[in-house]
């Protein structure tokens, strides 16, 4: 019991934060600009480098240089949206699609460019020892941090869409562009903000994960099936349902390789990504709209 | 050397360049007729050139099989297993927006990824199968050979091609294009969208598998790395949409014209000041990356535009 | 006194083909105005054009005495303008008071607390929904939704499309009587209406549209007199 705490909770739901923050972000622009960003990954990639490129200047903890990761992948969306996205915007979106599929292989060959192809670890001071609860519970500090950074995230996100002009505007948009058209709205202002949320996200979330492992240039890729699971999960246009999702998603692949029955795991941890696949795929049949309701596009 | 060096080179240009055309008729099939995306083109790669390559090699203790079968048994069961594994995935995700399509499908292909590495008792793992035969691989050896395979690669794309012309010429072509443009009018005329989608799908899926057979065969070897997802998915994607996306002919130049260039480039970029070398694939995957964006915003139509076929009338 | 809209040949369409051509009419300030006319004679195309959503091939629109021909939406309501669309005229998944909200974003008011008190005063069944999501109102009150998101910010100018599209009677007769008041308050009224008869009696002045094109125009009393126009679009004898 004590191990599945220490061993597959506490992991599934430090995971399951780095989904929500990305799921948000894939979510929103599902939402608002209404295409699947294949480019989120990466995204979530150049971020992460964009940190670690600042730890090679700065000895402090990765964790206070987020800043210029956010910043970076702030900057990058922005240019490849009005590069790349915006052109297409007038035709049917598949094509952005396809153009988001291009960008992620750009950001990937630019990463690797600059940075190699090589894992890189953050160097954070020495392994820190892991926070131990009443004498059991052995949880790493890392873990801990991730789970309060994503909560606070979650209520700061959620005042901002509920609480203030932009936030409502996305909101409305998201509900239906037309009307929001027809209302006046500055739709492009949405779609900046848009990027500016799901970039910084997607930053955060790619700097837990290569503090958690190692960053190396598919970091991202290999984390979008799972964000694209979570996004489905809660719903397209339901940023706190993509956050559930997220969590959801995470403690689904960390579970799903504890030994429920017997002393076997219950799916080999090799075939972890496939559960997120898995879990799409029975929603995609069952509830195309997600658990929370969310709008089919 | 340096003719018949570059004779060969060329060779294997053209075989490689083939098997891309391959793809892109396959894809034409998917996208230029039916309007769908398929972003796991190497997961059905993979699986075709899996299946055919233990339908052929000899008995082996290190994998599943191999049953000895001729080439040809290798590549039809290549295509069966492709086509079946698209139309579980095209059943579920085709009545929904094509984003959902693309998500599944580079979901497929990252599980077959997956599959071959973990389920070592049938692929052999990382360590790969050895000993794929060539088509009539006991009647010539050496390099005499490529040029059998040559042309065995072209004879498949010939039949592919004649397919395709076929069915994008029938009435089934024709609602499929309808559809495609025009999903409610398509609609309203009572044509079952559902159906025909799957069956496009299916169609394009199976000959993927069939092209990946072929990779296994030229290759006589096979490990997970060479049906690297983001590379042939992406390299397909980028060749059809500049040969021209609706267009068989703009398929198999896109192909061959692109992969030309892919190869073409790789001799220059060795030639880059030393420091550069080891980032030239970077590169090249970048300026790919490029092409793709300026195809999609300044040259949509490709090289060889889509002509709707004339309506011929039964006298 | 010259009127608060003009508009003057136009003619307009998606790309193809105009769908209206040559509509010319005008709406003097303070008044309801109803466009009229058989399906697809091009009714709400004319509002969309106005309303900068449709492309003007050519003509002119005037308001207060402006071209704005060339304007783009969010242009038009900080002008004073505002629109309801037929379906889907609420954001479904904000509450009623946050759909209320968004109607200032474009042109905000002077005091929005003020506003929004005059139009619940207006709509009085949705003080108690304000934290409901819009979505999940009748199709009636959802009008009103739209109605008083369209008033938040205080135009000069409100167009309609079909405000009573698939509303039973006896809600088709409230909304009017909410127009007749919110004409009181000073906002001219441009609209689109299947219900001709009922809207007639409502309306100052009636502009028939057939075929893209001008038809009759006239007072409301006018167009319910007059024998061509019953015969095509009202159906039967007057009462």
């Amino acid at each position: 019991m004590i191990d599945f705490i220490n061993f597959y909770l506490f992991p599934g739901l430090a995971i399951g934060s780095v989904y929500a923050l990305g799921a948000v972000g894939i979510s929103m622009i599902f939402g608002i600009l209404r295409f699947a960003h294949f480019a989120h990954g990466d995204l979530m990639t150049v971020g992460t480098y964009g940190v670690l490129a600042a730890a090679g200047i700065i000895a402090i903890n990765p964790l206070l240089l987020v800043p210029f990761g956010m910043a970076l992948a702030i900057v990058v969306a922005l240019l490849v949206d009005k590069v790349f996205y915006q052109p297409l915007r007038t035709l049917p979106t598949i094509y952005t699609v396809i153009s988001s599929f291009g960008v992620a292989l750009i950001f990937r060959s630019l990463v690797q460019m600059f940075w190699g192809s090589q894992n890189q670890v953050f160097n954070s001071g020495g392994v820190r020892p892991p926070l131990v609860l009443f004498d059991t519970f052995r949880i790493s500090v890392l873990h801990v941090q991730a789970v309060l950074a994503t909560a606070c995230i979650a209520v700061a996100l959620h005042f901002f869409l509920s609480r203030t002009r932009t936030g409502r505007s996305m909101r409305a948009v998201s509900d239906d562009p037309e009307l929001a058209e027809v209302s006046g709205l500055d739709t492009e202002k949405v779609v900046r903000w848009t990027w500016i949320i799901g970039a910084a996200l997607a930053a955060i979330a790619g700097l837990f994960v290569a503090m958690d492992t190692s960053a190396h240039p598919n970091l991202g890729w290999n984390l979008l099936m799972p964000m694209f699971a979570a996004a489905i999960l809660g719903g397209i246009g339901k940023p706190m349902g993509a956050m559930a999702g997220g969590y959801i998603i995470g403690l689904a692949e960390e579970l799903s390789s504890y030994h429920w029955i017997g002393n076997e795991a219950l799916i080999s941890p090799s075939y972890k990504t496939a559960v997120a696949f898995v879990v799409m795929i029975a929603l995609l049949i069952v509830r195309p709209q997600g658990l929370f309701k969310g709008r089919l596009l | 050397m340096e003719l018949t060096g570059l004779f060969f080179y060329l060779v294997s240009i053209l075989i490689a360049g083939g098997i891309y055309a391959l793809l892109c008729l396959a894809l034409n099939i998917q996208w230029g007729m039916g309007g769908l995306f398929n972003a796991g083109i190497a997961g059905f790669f993979a699986v075709g050139a899996y299946t055919s390559a233990i339908l052929t090699t000899e008995m082996s203790t290190k994998h599943l099989g191999g049953f000895g079968m001729p080439v040809v048994v290798g590549l039809i069961g290549a295509g069966v297993l492709a086509g079946l594994m698209g139309w579980a995935v095209a059943r579920i995700c085709v009545r929904l927006k094509s984003d959902y399509l693309a998500m599944a499908s580079i979901g497929i292909a990252e599980i077959m990824r997956l599959v071959i590495v973990n389920e070592s008792w049938a692929t052999n793992g990382s360590l790969g199968l050895a000993g794929i035969p060539r088509p009539f691989g006991e009647f010539v050896s050496g390099r005499s050979a490529d040029l059998v395979f040559l042309a065995y690669v072209w004879a498949v794309v010939l039949i592919v091609y004649l397919v395709a012309m076929r069915l994008y010429d029938s009435p089934w072509g024709r609602s499929l294009r309808a559809i495609r443009d025009n999903e409610v009018s398509a609609d309203a005329a009572g044509k079952n969208i559902e159906k025909f989608r799957v069956q496009t799908f299916v169609i394009g899926c199976a000959f993927m598998g069939v092209a990946g057979g072929l990779s296994a065969h030229y290759f006589r070897f096979l490990s997970p790395s060479a049906t690297d997802p983001l590379l042939v998915t992406f390299l397909t994607w980028v060749m059809l949409m500049a040969g021209g996306s609706g267009n068989n002919r703009g398929a198999i130049v896109g192909g061959l014209g692109i992969w030309t260039l892919w190869s073409v480039t790789e001799i220059f970029v060795n030639r880059l000041p030393p420091e550069w070398v080891t980032r030239s694939s970077y590169i090249r995957m970048l300026l790919v990356g490029l092409l793709l964006q300026f195809v999609l915003q300044k040259f949509r139509a490709g090289i060889i535009p889509e002509k709707s076929p004339p309506i011929r009338f039964r006298e | 006194m010259s009127p608060l809209l003009s508009i003057r040949g136009l003619t307009a369409g998606y790309g193809g083909p105009p769908i209206i051509e040559d509509v010319s009419f005008d709406v003097a300030a303070n008044e309801i105005a109803v466009i009229l006319g058989p399906n697809g004679a091009g009714k709400s195309t004319v509002l969309k054009t106005i309303f900068a959503l449709t492309k003007v091939l050519s003509g002119a629109i005037d308001f207060e005495g402006t071209d704005i021909a060339s304007r783009k939406t969010s242009a038009l309501v900080t002008l004073g303008m505002s629109a309801v669309p037929q379906s889907r005229n609420v954001f479904r998944n904000l509450t009623v008071d946050e759909n209320l909200d968004v109607g200032t974003y474009a042109a905000p008011p002077a005091d929005k607390a003020a506003t929004r008190e005059k139009i619940l005063e207006l709509f009085p069944d949705l003080r108690a929904k304000l934290k409901q999501p819009a979505g999940e109102l009748s199709g009636g009150q959802r009008q009103m939704v739209a109605i008083g998101r369209a008033m938040m910010c205080e135009p000069k100018l409100i167009l309609l499309d079909e405000p009573t599209a698939g509303l039973s009677p006896a809600y088709l007769e409230r909304i009017f009587d909410l127009l007749l008041d919110i004409r009181k308050t000073g906002v001219t009224i441009l609209m689109v209406e299947q219900n001709a008869r009922q809207a007639l009696q409502i309306a100052d002045h009636g502009h028939v549209l057939v075929n893209g094109g001008n038809f009759a125009s006239g007072t409301g009393k006018e167009l319910l007199a007059d024998e061509d126009v019953r015969r095509s679009f009202l159906g039967g004898t007057p009462e």
